[in-house]
């Protein structure tokens, strides 16, 4: 097996981990690769560098290649998402007057009841402004999900880059935002933001980051793609093991990587969170998971949800939209890839999302597959193969 | 005589702008606004209504633009990333030099083709200086570590410069590293031995 340098594009976030650490820890080595790591400044400018073939492979969005699918957006030319990377690692964070009204009006930032945060937030501001990082983004449609069926006044949402995120809120851009760590500890720390919810406290199982290419790369170059799958399923591993914490931190930390301090990175890794400027720190289970509970696992009812909520947002066929984001979530490529590997194959490649209160034992390949608690905050069950 | 195109460029260095400014005016242009601010980004270019905004590549504020690419009221002009089917390759060549480009849906190719080869070339300058820059700075860097390790060999045997010089290149070319690295070493070494 000869040595191959694949250029793989990050943006700065906690959840780039997978990619850093494979590199940092040698999983990539192991495979005989060497994963030449670009940094890019905006989502926009990474699926550029995607799809024009700078790099081969990306830490991307979990929304953005079924956005892609739907024709939504600028890109050029399909994606698709071999693995998940992470679920979940969001948080949302209200102005520091906006908590000051919030608080006087009785709410009590538990960080775990989105219907009383949803209330309260919608009962203190009318045409709230809300930032998210990218138009198609989980975080986006986490709080679409979250607000909609709330009737919202004049609600807006706006795109902020997360490095900016504390300046808009203490500059009056936004009212609040939804972002991934650290950029809401950073906003914590440096513009008084307050910490509403986690990102798991809407969908306990959001798949946030895919490892996404071009369609039709990974079938064109299938000893890579297999050898780049392996690594990153190595890597997720050694990063769900909690003992690792406080190395990948340390890791993810250089000035190469997210140039921030190790301590910052580590709140979203241990999920203990610092909620507001002198608030406690509380610990939030689910916070961010890299690979219990089949985490890798592609499935096609996430890529199902995905397209269904776009679909409803622009106006876009029902079904056809979930037959086209299916396609983009490439479960079967993660079996022929990582079945071999030792990877816990689920034996169906859809679920219900939203079904389980507590983790469940699932059929699987091994025998050992338990998923995790998979609940939407309003308790609904999402069904991708709806009757008919 | 068709309408001057109206361009507006993020860009926050003032010397850039100067520059994209006086290239895309050669080029034609004849409405060319910048804006520096990140804040109300969108809003800023909303107002001005630009038939195309050129932002640099490596700005973390290009997503807002791809915001705007969504505007669908009916007053509202989308603009879109440059995505011009027949001309991939002009889309690739400003993505490699590092600059993109958002036009605005319906307007025709080949008016925009002079602006953004003019802007085109104008970035492709700054990626130049950009890594004669950092070359320079690293040669600088260099300098001084082999200065230092000069000095150190000076005063640890008792030599003149001349000779600890030949000393360093010496080494390096036994040992087939850079002189640099030789130097580095030393005084690396020299700090954790003090």
């Amino acid at each position: 097996m000869n040595r191959h340098v694949l250029p793989v594009g990050f943006i700065p976030l906690v959840d780039a981990a997978p990619l850093i650490v494979a590199q940092e820890m040698g999983f990539a080595d192991e495979e005989r690769l060497t994963l030449d790591l670009r940094r890019a400044a905006s989502w926009s400018m990474l699926r550029d560098m995607l799809v024009f073939g700078q790099v081969d492979a990306a830490h991307m969005l979990s929304v953005v290649p079924v956005a892609t699918a739907l024709g939504l957006g600028g890109a050029m030319a399909g994606l698709e998402a071999l693995m998940v990377l992470s679920l979940n690692g969001q948080v949302v964070a209200v102005s520091p007057a906006l908590a000051g009204r919030m608080q006087a009006a009785g709410h009590g930032f538990d960080f775990t009841d989105a219907q009383a945060a949803g209330q309260a937030l919608l009962a203190a501001g009318q045409g709230l402004r809300i930032g998210v990082p990218f138009p198609f983004s989980m975080h986006a449609e986490l709080i679409h999900y979250w607000l909609d069926g709330m009737q919202p006044q004049g609600l807006t949402i706006h795109t902020v880059p997360p490095p900016h995120m504390a300046k808009a809120l203490a500059a009056g851009e936004i009212d609040a935002f939804c972002v991934g760590e650290p950029w809401g500890s950073d906003a914590v720390e440096r513009a008084g933001a307050a910490l509403l919810l986690p990102g798991s406290a809407i969908w306990s199982q959001a798949p946030e980051k895919v490892l996404a290419t071009r369609a039709g790369w990974a079938e064109a170059e299938p000893e890579l793609a297999g050898r780049l799958m392996r690594a990153l399923w190595r890597t997720a591993r050694w990063l769900g093991d909690p003992a690792n914490r406080l190395t990948a931190s340390e890791m993810l930390a250089r000035s190469d990587y997210l140039d921030l301090e190790a301590e910052v990175i580590d709140r979203a890794l241990s999920g203990l969170l610092i909620t507001a400027a002198r608030g406690a720190e509380l610990h939030v289970p689910q916070f961010l998971e890299y690979h219990a509970g089949a985490a890798n696992f592609p499935w096609r009812s996430q890529a199902a949800w995905i397209g269904a909520r776009l679909a409803g947002r622009f106006g876009l066929d029902v079904p056809q939209a979930i037959a086209a984001a299916k396609a983009t979530f490439r479960s079967d490529l993660y079996r022929q890839h990582l079945g071999p590997a030792g990877a816990e194959l689920p034996a169906a490649s859809e679920k219900l999302e939203g079904a389980s209160e507590v983790p469940t034992p699932a059929a699987s390949n091994r025998g050992k597959l338990v998923l995790q608690r998979n609940r939407f905050f309003d308790g609904r069950i999402f069904d991708p193969m709806p009757a008919g | 005589m068709p309408e001057p195109l109206s361009i507006v460029v993020v860009e926050k260095d003032r010397e850039r702008a100067q520059l994209i400014i006086a290239a895309l005016r050669e080029a034609g242009a004849t409405e060319v606004f910048v804006i520096a601010e990140d804040t109300g980004l969108a809003r800023r270019i909303a107002e001005r209504r630009p038939d195309l905004v050129l932002v640099d590549i490596a700005s973390p504020s290009r997503d807002v633009l791809e915001e705007l690419a969504l505007a669908s009221g009916p007053l509202e002009r989308p603009v879109a990333m440059f995505v011009d089917r027949s001309d991939a390759g002009l889309t690739r060549a400003a993505i490699e030099a590092g600059v993109s480009a958002y036009v605005v849906d319906g307007l025709r190719g080949d008016r925009i083709k002079p602006i953004l080869d003019a802007a085109i070339a104008r970035f492709h300058m700054f990626q130049k200086m950009r890594t004669e820059l950092a070359a320079t700075k690293a040669a600088l860097e260099e300098r001084k570590v082999i200065d230092r390790a000069k000095g150190l060999l000076m005063r640890a045997r008792g030599i003149g410069e001349e000779e600890a010089y030949a000393l360093l290149r010496k080494t390096a070319m036994d040992q087939g590293r850079r002189i640099a690295d030789i130097a580095q070493a030393l005084v690396t070494a020299a700090e954790l031995l003090r």
